[in-house]
């Protein structure tokens, strides 16, 4: 799941379950993930690693 | 008698030699408790009837020659995270109200094993889940140099009893820089020993990868000494110090040391100045992936912390303090994808840190880039940026959660407004007591 995707579940969800202060939370752990799925140890099955472009590719 | 700032290591011959009695320390302990705890908080329960109890006991144990060993008689306070036999384990935490432990931890056991008084549960930040002691359900901790001040967290209240001389030392826990964090704030020695080598059976969890419990205290030695005993061993005596010359030890800089306080940096800089100075030979060493620990760290904790909360954010959402709830209901949405890379990653900085301490006797860094924070800070500013209080504490202690090598926290001096700053010294994986060695063998350089 791209993390823009994720992001958007994430506070559609936090919003839904009254938790509105959880989205700028959300968006800071998106900016994480994006760091982490970028780090170049993720090979992935096509023996490919990441960019660190700052864009989530997947 | 008023209990003085000395160490276990002064304080043991004086009770085994019966010039002073455990009754008497322990009565000056809870005094100190009496006058200043009001106002600084760093208990949720004060054990008064039984520690003197456990005095007592101490003192006729030692009065016919039965002696347990050099934490025999001595006042030790415990993270309130840490279960002692008919006492609440809060957790800082309304969620965990009517708890009684059933049993004793398993280091508690140990401790009263050595013969140890255990004084009280100290405040935390609730759960053990930031690193300020802000957010407790019985308020926070405050600094004993400046109220208005956070003594560091999340073992804030046992860094704050021990300063405070309500305690010769604490236990605490260290899941991303719990113990070192309020020790290098408060100017004390605090101990994260390698992963897995104190038992955490009796203490709430937080996170099962990253979890230690680890000494906070007056010095080295008596780090060592509480060391032993929570391990299940006897605290070797008279144990030889390295030659402070013959060390090797290498510096973290980059990523550790370019978003730091500039009189915190001064103080790890001229530190380092004097181990060399004393014959410490220094060598620059680099982490690869530095810029990867924060997000490392950040997918395991707070998806190993909301996997153990989930059933009570269902049950007991409103007993949470909101900014530790909104934390965890942040980790819920955590893909497990995503947890997996933060594990490989963990795999990836455990090396790297090997790999770092080849040919060296330990690594060193500052503990902590700023001073003493203001409570109700969330931001911080360092040089010309905004930081965040949690990022920023965490910056230069989590890697070591995450990788499992020991590391200790030491005093090196202070800023010109006399707020403490640690160093840290970083050991090999599973040898702690040889860090240990290393550490107090540079402390007296340090400060």
């Amino acid at each position: 799941m791209q993390v823009t995707l994720w992001l958007e579940n994430a506070v559609r969800d936090a919003e839904r379950s009254g938790l509105p202060a959880l989205k700028p939370l959300l968006e800071s752990l998106a900016r994480s993930t994006t760091a982490l799925r970028a780090a170049d140890w993720n090979v992935d099955p096509a023996g490919q690693h990441p960019t660190r472009t700052g864009q989530d590719e997947r | 008698m008023n209990a003085e700032p000395v160490t276990i290591a002064q304080l043991a011959p004086a009770l085994r030699a019966r010039t002073l009695t455990s009754q008497s320390i322990t009565d000056a302990c809870l005094s100190a408790i009496a006058e200043r705890d009001q106002a600084l908080n760093a208990f949720i329960t004060v054990l008064g009837d039984t520690a003197r109890e456990q005095a007592e006991r101490a003192d006729a144990e030692m009065d016919t020659g039965q002696y347990r060993g050099p934490l025999h008689g001595v006042p030790i306070s415990l993270k309130d995270l840490i279960d002692v036999r008919d006492q609440p384990t809060t957790a800082a935490s309304r969620v965990r109200q009517g708890h009684v432990a059933a049993s004793d931890a398993t280091v508690v056991t140990r401790l009263r094993d050595a013969g140890a008084v255990i004084i009280g549960k100290t405040n935390l930040h609730e759960f053990a889940f930031g690193t300020t002691n802000e957010d407790s359900a019985f308020g926070p901790a405050r600094h004993p140099l400046d109220p208005n001040r956070s003594p560091g967290g999340s073992s804030g209240g046992s860094a704050v009893s021990v300063l405070a001389n309500m305690a010769y030392a604490s236990i605490g826990t260290d899941t991303g820089g719990s113990v070192r964090i309020p020790s290098a704030v408060c100017g004390l020695v605090g101990l994260k020993p390698s992963l897995g080598e104190i038992p955490v059976d009796g203490v709430v969890p937080l996170s099962g990868t990253m979890d230690h419990v680890g000494p906070l205290c007056r010095s080295v030695e008596d780090a060592s000494t509480v060391f032993d005993v929570l391990r299940g061993e006897t605290p070797a005596m008279d144990r030889p110090v390295p030659d402070v010359g013959g060390l090797r030890l290498g510096i973290l800089r980059g990523y550790f040391t370019d978003v730091i306080d500039p009189e915190v940096g001064e103080r790890f800089d001229r530190a380092c100045d004097r181990l060399q100075a004393a014959g410490v030979a220094l060598c620059d060493v680099e982490i690869r992936h530095a810029d990867d620990i924060a997000s490392t760290y950040l997918h395991i904790v707070l998806s190993e912390a909301a996997a153990y909360h989930a059933p009570t954010l269902e049950s007991h959402a409103d007993d949470y303090t909101p900014n530790v709830r909104v934390r965890l209901e942040m980790g819920r949405y955590i893909l497990a994808e995503d947890y997996v890379r933060g594990l490989r990653g963990r795999d990836v900085l455990i090396h790297e840190v090997n790999e770092a301490l080849t040919g060296c006797d330990g690594l060193l860094l500052p503990t902590l880039p700023i001073p003493a924070p203001t409570i109700g800070s969330g931001m911080v500013r360092i040089g010309g940026s905004e930081e965040s209080v949690r990022n920023i504490t965490l910056r230069l202690t989590q890697l070591f959660n995450l990788t499992g090598h020991p590391a200790i926290s030491i005093p090196c001096g202070c800023t010109r407004e006399g707020w403490p700053v640690g160093a840290q010294v970083v050991g090999h994986q599973h040898r702690t007591t040889n860090l240990l060695d290393t550490a107090r063998a540079i402390e007296p350089y340090l400060s």
